[in-house]
Parts: C-alpha cells; sequence; structure tokens
C-alpha cells in the first residue's frame, strides 16, 4: 500500500477529485496548508508598504491506495494539477505500513 | 460654516416663501406662542435632522470598518471598539460643557458655560435660535447642537488611524475627553461661532478642513510622534485584515459626508446642491488620482489605494464645498489625490514615522490642500463674498497655520502628561499577542 500526498494549487483540487474518482480512488483527505518551496512567496503593496509574503497558500491532498494503482493515481495528480507556471506543487509518495478502519477493524487492503 | 457665516445666506425670500403657511398659524395659535412659534422652517429641518443621521453613521460603522479593514487580524475588534467609545464618550462630553464651549457667545477664543448641561434646551426647545445671540437660525437648537455633535464624535474618532495596534485603551478614553474639550471646542468656536476670531477674520471653512481635518490630523501626527513606531514596523508583515472592509468603509463615509458637506449649508437649498455637487466631482476625481499615481509608479492600481483617493478628496473638498464650482472641484480632488498618496508613502517612509492608518497623510495633508485651494477657487455669488483671491489664501494660511499651533501644541502636552501619569502604550508583550484579546478578552477566529 502508498500513500500518496500532493501539494497542489487550491484552484486545482476539484480537478484533482475529479481525476481520481474514475480510477477507484474511495476515499481523499484535505487540508489548507501554507508553505513555500522554488515560488517562494509575493510582494503585496498596501499604501507603498511593500510587504513580501513568504507563505503562499496551498492545498495538500492525502489518498491511500493499493500499491498497484499508486503510478496511475500519481499521474492522474500530475495531469489534473499541472498548469506549467512555477508553484504548480509536488507529489510524494510513502509506503504504508498497516491500515486499520475504526468502524469495523478491517485490516490492510480490506481497510482501504 | 456650519456656523455664522449662514448671515450671507440669509434672504428675504425664505421669509416671504414661508409666509402662506405662517399666517394661518398666526391666526391659530396662542397669543403668547406667536411670537415664538413660526421661523422654524420644517424643509430646512427635515434635512438637518437627516444629515445628522448620515453624519454620525460616518463614524459608526464608517470610520470604523474603514480603519478596521486596514488593520491586522489580531487588533480588528480593539480598532472598531475605539470608534465606537469615541462615540458614546464625545456624546456625553459634548452635552456637559463641549457644545457650549463651542457655540456660546463667550471671547474669541473659547464659549463660555451658558449651555452647561444644555441646560437652555428646557426653554428653547421648540423655538427657533439666534446662534451666539446674533445669527437667526430656522431650525430648532436641539437640531443645530445634534449636527454639531456628530462632527464633534469623529473628528477625534479620525486620530484613531495615527496610534493603531498600540495605544492603551484607558488612555485613549482619557486623552479624547481631554482632547474634545481643549482642543475641538475652542477651534470650532474659532471658525463657526459667531464670536469666534478665525471666523471673523474671514476663514473660510465650509465643513470642517480646519476644525475637523487638519485638527484630527496633526493630532495624530503627535500621537505617531510620541507613541513611537509599532512593534516590527518596516520588516514585519503588516498586511491588512480585509481590505473589503476598508472599502465598505470609506463607501458609508462616502454617502455619509453628503450630510456632513450638503448639512453644512444648515438649510435645504441651493448652496447645499451645490456642497454635495461638489463633494461627489472631487470625490471621484481624488480616487483616480492616487489610482493613476500608484498605478504609474507602483505598477498595479490597488482597492486600498482608489478608496483611499476618495477619502482624501472627500477630506480636501470639506472646507471648500459651499464655496466652489463644479470644475475646481476637479482640481481640488486631483491634488488630494495625488498629494495625499504622495504623503502616505513616499514623505511617510522618508522621515520614519509611523502614522498607521495615515491620519496625517490624509486628513492632515487633505485638510491642508482644501483649506489653501478654498481661498483661491472660492466663487463669490455663492456665499456673497469677495471669491478667492491672494488675499484670501492668506487669511486661510491663518487658520490653517492656527489650527497647526494649538492641536498639534496642545495634543503633544495632552499625550505627554498622560504619558507620564497612566502611560500611554501598552506592553510590547501585548501588542505583539494583539489588542483584542489582551485588552478587550474578544477575538476573531
Amino acid at each position: 500500500m502508498k500513500l500518496v500526498m500532493a501539494i497542489i494549487k487550491p484552484f486545482k483540487l476539484d480537478d484533482v477529485r475529479e481525476a481520481l474518482t474514475p480510477l477507484g480512488v474511495q476515499g481523499l483527505t484535505v487540508s489548507e496548508v501554507k508553505g513555500f518551496g522554488r515560488q517562494k512567496g509575493q510582494t503585496e503593496i498596501y499604501r507603498g508598504a511593500e510587504y513580501h509574503v513568504n507563505f503562499l497558500p496551498k492545498v495538500k491532498i492525502e489518498v491511500a491506495v493499493p500499491s498497484d494503482l499508486a503510478e496511475q493515481v500519481v499521474e492522474a495528480i500530475m495531469k489534473a494539477a499541472h498548469t506549467g507556471k512555477i508553484g504548480d506543487g509536488k507529489i510524494f509518495i510513502m509506503d504504508v505500513e498497516r491500515v486499520v478502519r475504526i468502524r469495523t477493524g478491517e485490516l490492510d487492503a480490506e481497510a482501504l | 460654516m456650519t456656523g455664522p457665516s449662514m448671515q450671507h445666506n440669509k434672504s428675504p425670500r425664505r421669509l416671504v416663501r414661508a409666509l402662506p403657511f405662517v399666517l394661518p398659524m398666526l391666526a391659530l395659535s396662542a397669543p403668547a406662542f406667536a411670537a415664538d412659534a413660526p421661523k422654524i422652517d420644517t424643509g430646512n429641518t427635515a434635512w438637518m435632522l437627516t444629515s445628522t443621521a448620515l453624519v454620525l453613521m460616518m463614524t459608526i460603522p464608517g470610520l470604523a470598518l474603514f480603519y478596521a479593514g486596514m488593520v491586522r487580524k489580531k487588533n480588528v475588534l480593539a480598532t472598531l471598539m475605539q470608534s465606537f467609545a469615541i462615540c458614546c464618550l464625545v456624546t456625553i462630553v459634548w452635552c456637559v460643557v463641549g457644545y457650549s464651549l463651542a457655540f456660546t457667545t463667550g471671547n474669541a477664543y473659547v464659549g463660555d458655560l451658558s449651555q452647561f448641561m444644555l441646560k437652555g434646551f428646557a426653554k428653547t426647545w421648540n423655538n427657533d435660535f439666534l446662534l451666539g445671540g446674533t445669527v437667526d437660525q430656522t431650525i430648532p437648537e436641539s437640531v443645530y447642537m445634534m449636527f454639531q455633535m456628530t462632527f464633534a464624535i469623529i473628528t477625534p474618532a479620525l486620530i484613531c488611524g495615527a496610534f493603531a495596534d498600540r495605544m492603551k485603551f484607558s488612555a485613549m478614553c482619557i486623552f479624547m475627553v481631554l482632547w474634545s474639550i481643549i482642543v475641538y471646542s475652542p477651534i470650532a468656536h474659532w471658525v463657526w461661532s459667531t464670536t469666534g476670531w478665525a471666523g471673523s477674520l474671514g476663514v473660510l471653512d465650509f465643513a470642517g478642513g480646519t476644525v475637523v481635518h487638519i485638527n484630527a490630523g496633526v493630532a495624530g501626527l503627535m500621537c505617531a510622534l510620541v507613541l513611537g513606531k509599532r512593534v516590527g514596523y518596516g520588516h514585519d508583515n503588516m498586511h491588512p485584515y480585509n481590505v473589503g472592509y476598508a472599502m465598505i468603509g470609506a463607501s458609508l463615509l462616502w454617502v455619509g459626508w453628503f450630510g456632513f458637506n450638503a448639512g453644512s449649508a444648515v438649510a435645504a437649498n441651493g448652496r447645499a446642491g451645490m456642497a454635495m455637487t461638489a463633494t461627489q466631482i472631487a470625490t471621484a476625481a481624488a480616487a483616480l488620482g492616487w489610482m493613476f499615481a500608484e498605478w504609474m509608479t507602483k505598477g498595479k492600481p490597488s482597492l486600498l489605494g482608489i478608496v483611499s483617493g476618495a477619502v482624501a478628496g472627500l477630506v480636501a473638498i470639506t472646507p471648500a464645498s459651499g464655496f466652489v464650482l463644479p470644475g475646481p472641484s476637479i482640481i481640488i480632488g486631483v491634488v488630494a489625490g495625488v498629494g495625499c498618496y504622495f504623503f502616505s508613502t513616499t514623505v511617510k517612509n522618508f522621515f520614519g514615522y509611523d502614522d498607521s492608518l495615515d491620519c496625517w497623510g490624509v486628513h492632515g495633508i487633505g485638510g491642508i490642500i482644501g483649506a489653501l485651494l478654498t481661498g483661491v477657487f472660492a466663487f463669490g455669488p455663492l456665499y456673497g463674498g469677495a471669491g478667492g483671491s491672494a488675499h484670501q489664501l492668506l487669511i486661510q494660511c491663518a487658520g490653517v497655520g492656527a489650527t497647526l499651533a494649538w492641536s498639534g501644541g496642545m495634543s503633544f502636552v495632552l499625550l505627554k502628561i498622560i504619558d507620564m501619569t497612566i502611560g500611554l502604550r501598552i506592553t510590547r508583550d501585548e501588542e505583539v499577542e494583539g489588542m483584542d484579546i489582551t485588552l478587550h478578552g474578544e477575538q476573531i477566529v
């Protein structure tokens, strides 16, 4: 099992969700986060006072999938979240040791 | 000219027009009543009741939202609180002594205590009244007093822009009460009462360029200098909580300003209409002036920029409305929009004072621009005077200079006294945590 975690531009969230549903992805966790990468930040000007905003708002999505589905999920996210401009984000893929469904106690693949 | 120069404006025609209504009333009313009753003009009174409500709306919620939108999230409620509390405090001060010190006869510098606690109202509440015992008004004194009260409220509330994010609430309350009595009432008396020296000298200030805006502006500058900069000024990110609030606040100010300026005719007449016209035109011109100046120098036209420009235009046309024609209104607006932009950005940064929300940069500078240009562009027939001239410009300079000196000097002294006794400024930790939670026990989540 793999955990695919992606940091994307906030307005791309719906595109990503729509791309994942047909693959059979059953669940998705979304968080609003702030951070910086190569994009650094942006400059805001209020009455001549310039502020450099270091941490830009992004959306983090996390989706746990069977290992054989991971590549397709990564590709789908990559395609859906792509704008070609700096700040599109990153995808991280991690191994998952165990999964437990709280309601039934099912484990691993059954619980996904 | 919320005050005395109304005399230029009094025309016999008003009485003639009123006669058909007056005569039947005389016939019907009891003899003892007849001498008093007829002179109140219902049209004028209705407009002044309306104007009073409009000007109060400028402070709560207009100015409160305008300022609160520009401070950081942790200080939004405290900033709203300042305007609201000042509204309540000054209402009481104005009732007890403020109105009396400003608008009774007294001497050339300050009124007397003959209207202490508004005690005269018990007898005169249903009469027209003689301002300063000489200038006949066509509205009840209660309405005149209330209209003036809303000006007395907004003026100290404007000062809050200069010390945003860092003044103790207790110190602010004491400062505002003393400032209202020692600074505002005398200056209102100079310019608008029948006996004040500035009005007698011929200083033209239709709705408060000197009394309200230069007065608040220079007091704000003193606050910024005495209190010092906010913690982190110049390097921390101090981006505004919600520029949308500031836009709503500025829009309420704009609408309310029709009461402020057109109401200062103290009548529903042609001059009120001209004041309203000039106000609208100058405001739009100033908003565009600021917007284009910012666009050219910083690359983007900002919402905060265009609304700041509108306020600058409202300020600058305040002394001039009622004296100028539409053409000069555009000039006054553009000069104010570009001038205030320059002062609130370049000049402020050059000198390094932290006039946080540009009380001096917008109200002080805008007020001076408006007061001086009134001396240039005044149109004689509009007020039965001589019109703009080099001589009038000099008289305007005297009004501006005296206001800067008295307000600046007395504000400085008051601030120093409060600083030495109870202290002006919140602690560094309180400032970092934010005034909402540390001073008021509330916060926006």
